[in-house]
C-alpha cells in the first residue's frame, strides 16, 4: 500500500473518532478503568510478591544436633542438606557464634550481665545450622528430610507464617485476575459496538466505496485503527495516571505506618513500570484491535 | 465492451428480474436502457456491477467472463466502470474536491496524480470555480455533475448511470445528458438507464427496452419512439 493511501486511512481512523465522540469516549472511558485497575492489582502483586520474598528470605529451618555429635557428622549432614534442590544457602553457627549473636542480642546494653556466663557456655549444644530456603513453599518437605538425617536433634521452623503470606498473595493474584478478565470482556464488548455505531453511520460511505473498486482491506482499515487509538488512549491516560499516583501511595503508606517501615518493602516504581508499560500497551491496543475486528467481520462482508 | 449472453437473475421470492437477456454493446457506445420500474433496469446495472451474480448466463465486460473473478478481484474489476447513480450519493461532510478525490483515495491512487486529475476533470463538467464548496451548497444538477466527476476521475472505459436525471428538473436533465453524451464523444462507453421520454427521443441514440426482465426491442440510433 501506497503512503497516501496510509496516510489516508489514518487520517480516516481518527475521522470516525470525531464524527463518534460519545460512543468512542465511552469506550476509552472503560478501557483506561479496566486497564487502572489492571495498574493497581499488577502493582499490589508485584509488591506484595516483593514483600513476601524478602520475608521469605528471612524465614529459615534452625537444625540443631544431638549432644555429643562430631563436627565431622554435623559437617556432612550440612553437605547433605546443601545439595537439596529446594535450598537457597546454608550458614553453619557453632555454639560459640550462637552464644555471641545471643549476647548480642539481649545483653546489649549491660555486657556485664552476661560475663557470668563465659567459662560456661550456656548454648554448648547449639551448633546449628541455618537454612534458607528457595521458595517457602516446599518448606515441610525439606523438614521431614533433614529430621531423617543422623544426629539431627531438632528441626525449629515457621510454616504458619510463610504459607500464609504465599497464600495471600496467591488470593489477590486470582481475584484480580477475574475481575480483570470480567473487564476486558466488558472492553471488548463496549469497543465492538462503538465500532458497529460508526460503520452504521458510514454505511453509505462503504458503498460508494466499495462501487469505486477500493480494496476489503482499504475498507476496513479505518475501523481497525478507530479500535486501536481508542485502546491506544485507553492504556496510556492510566498508566500516566498511575505512574504519578504509585510515588504518593507509596509515600503516603510509609510515612502512615512508620513501625512496618523494615516490613514493607516497596517496589521502586521504575521497576513496577518497567513490566506494567509495555503489557498495559499491548492490553489497550489488543482490547481495541479485537473489539473492532470481531465488530468490521461481522458487520463489514465486503 | 458488455456481453450477456442467456442472463436470468432470479430473487429467492418472486419472480426472475432479468429473463434469458442477450446482448452485446460495443466500445464507445451511448446506450439507453428504459423500462419502467420493476421492469429489471436496476437488477441489469448491480449484475454489471458484480454486486449480483446471475442466476445462470455467462457476463463479460472486455472479454472477461466476470463471474470467475475471485472476491478479492471485484475492487480491480470496479475500477473500470465509473457509477453514477439518482441521487448523487456524494459525501455530504466533504468539499466538491474531496468527493472527487475520495475515488482515488480510497483506490490508492498517489497524491500527485490526484492533485493533477480532480482540477482536470472537475473543469470538464464545468466546476472548476466550485471545488471549495460542499454539497449541500449546490442545486441539483451540480450535485450530479460532481458525482459524473466523481466517476470519471480514475478514467474508466465504461461510464454506467442509473436514473441520472431521475431528481432533476427537464432543463438541467438535458445539461447532463449533454455532458454524458460530451463524456462518450471523448471514448467512453456510456449506458443510461433511465424513464424519461423527452430526453430519449430527443436525443436519437440506441435503445434498448425492457419489460418484465426481457427485452423487447433494441433499435439504433434514433428508430426508438419511448411511448406510454
Amino acid at each position: 500500500m501506497r503512503i497516501s493511501g496510509v496516510s489516508y486511512i489514518v487520517k480516516q481512523g481518527f475521522k470516525n473518532i470525531a464524527h463518534n465522540k460519545w460512543f468512542s469516549l465511552a469506550s476509552v472511558a472503560t478501557i483506561t478503568a479496566c486497564i487502572f485497575l489492571f495498574g493497581i492489582f499488577y502493582s499490589i502483586v508485584a509488591n506484595f510478591g516483593h514483600i513476601v520474598k524478602s520475608a521469605e528470605e528471612g524465614v529459615a529451618v534452625t537444625v540443631f544436633f544431638e549432644e555429643g555429635t562430631t563436627q565431622e557428622a554435623m559437617d556432612n549432614a550440612g553437605k547433605l542438606i546443601e545439595a537439596r534442590p529446594e535450598v537457597a544457602r546454608i550458614e553453619f553457627i557453632s555454639a560459640e557464634q550462637a552464644w555471641e549473636d545471643f549476647k548480642e542480642q539481649y545483653f546489649k546494653d549491660s555486657a556485664n550481665l552476661a560475663e557470668g556466663f563465659e567459662a560456661d557456655n550456656p548454648l554448648a549444644h547449639s551448633a546449628n545450622y541455618e537454612v534458607y530456603l528457595k521458595d517457602v513453599e516446599d518448606q515441610s518437605q525439606l523438614v521431614e528430610y533433614i529430621k531423617g538425617l543422623d544426629g539431627v536433634r531438632k528441626v525449629n521452623q515457621s510454616e504458619a507464617a510463610a504459607t500464609t503470606l504465599s497464600t495471600f498473595n496467591l488470593l489477590i493474584g486470582y481475584v484480580s485476575a477475574a475481575i480483570i478478565v470480567v473487564l476486558l470482556l466488558v472492553s471488548v464488548f463496549l469497543i465492538s459496538n462503538t465500532i458497529a455505531v460508526g460503520i452504521e453511520v458510514r454505511k453509505e460511505e462503504i458503498g460508494i466505496m466499495k462501487l469505486i473498486g477500493a480494496k476489503d482491506a482499504v475498507v476496513r482499515a479505518p475501523f481497525l485503527i478507530e479500535g486501536m487509538l481508542i485502546g491506544l488512549a485507553g492504556s496510556v491516560i492510566p498508566l500516566v495516571i498511575l505512574y504519578f499516583g504509585y510515588r504518593e501511595v507509596i509515600s503516603y503508606v510509609l510515612s502512615r505506618f512508620r513501625p512496618l517501615q523494615d516490613f514493607l518493602k516497596f517496589l521502586p516504581a521504575e521497576q513496577v513500570f518497567l513490566t506494567l508499560v509495555p503489557v498495559s500497551l499491548a492490553l489497550g491496543l489488543g482490547i481495541g484491535l479485537l473489539g473492532s475486528y470481531i465488530t468490521v467481520r461481522k458487520h463489514l462482508k465486503v | 465492451m458488455i456481453d450477456l449472453e442467456n442472463v436470468s437473475k432470479s430473487y429467492s421470492k418472486g419472480q426472475p428480474a432479468v429473463k434469458h437477456v442477450n446482448l452485446h454493446i460495443g466500445r464507445g457506445e451511448f446506450v439507453f436502457v428504459v423500462g419502467n420500474s420493476g421492469s429489471g433496469k436496476s437488477t441489469l446495472i448491480k449484475l454489471l456491477l458484480k454486486e449480483l451474480d446471475p442466476t445462470e448466463g455467462i457476463i463479460r465486460i472486455n472479454g472477461k467472463d466476470i463471474g470467475t473473478l475471485k472476491h478479492r478481484q471485484i475492487p480491480k474489476y470496479r475500477r473500470e466502470l465509473g457509477v453514477v447513480f439518482q441521487d448523487f450519493r456524494l459525501l455530504k461532510d466533504r468539499s466538491v474536491y474531496e468527493n472527487v478525490a475520495f475515488a482515488q483515495r480510497v483506490t490508492e491512487v498517489p497524491n500527485r496524480i490526484i492533485k493533477e486529475r480532480v482540477p482536470e476533470v472537475l473543469s470538464m463538467v464545468g466546476l472548476a470555480e466550485k471545488y471549495k464548496a460542499y454539497p449541500h451548497e449546490l442545486s441539483g444538477g451540480e450535485q450530479q455533475r460532481v458525482a459524473i466527476a466523481r466517476a470519471l476521475v480514475n478514467r474508466p472505459a465504461l461510464l454506467l448511470a442509473d436514473e441520472p436525471t431521475g431528481n432533476l428538473d427537464p432543463k438541467t436533465s438535458f445539461e447532463i445528458i449533454g455532458l454524458l453524451d460530451k463524456i462518450n464523444t471523448y471514448g467512453t462507453t456510456v449506458l443510461v438507464v433511465t424513464h424519461n421520454k423527452d430526453i430519449v427521443n430527443a436525443m436519437k441514440k440506441r435503445v434498448i427496452a425492457i419489460r418484465q426482465g426481457i427485452i423487447v426491442s433494441d433499435m439504433q440510433e434514433g428508430e426508438y419512439l419511448y411511448e406510454d
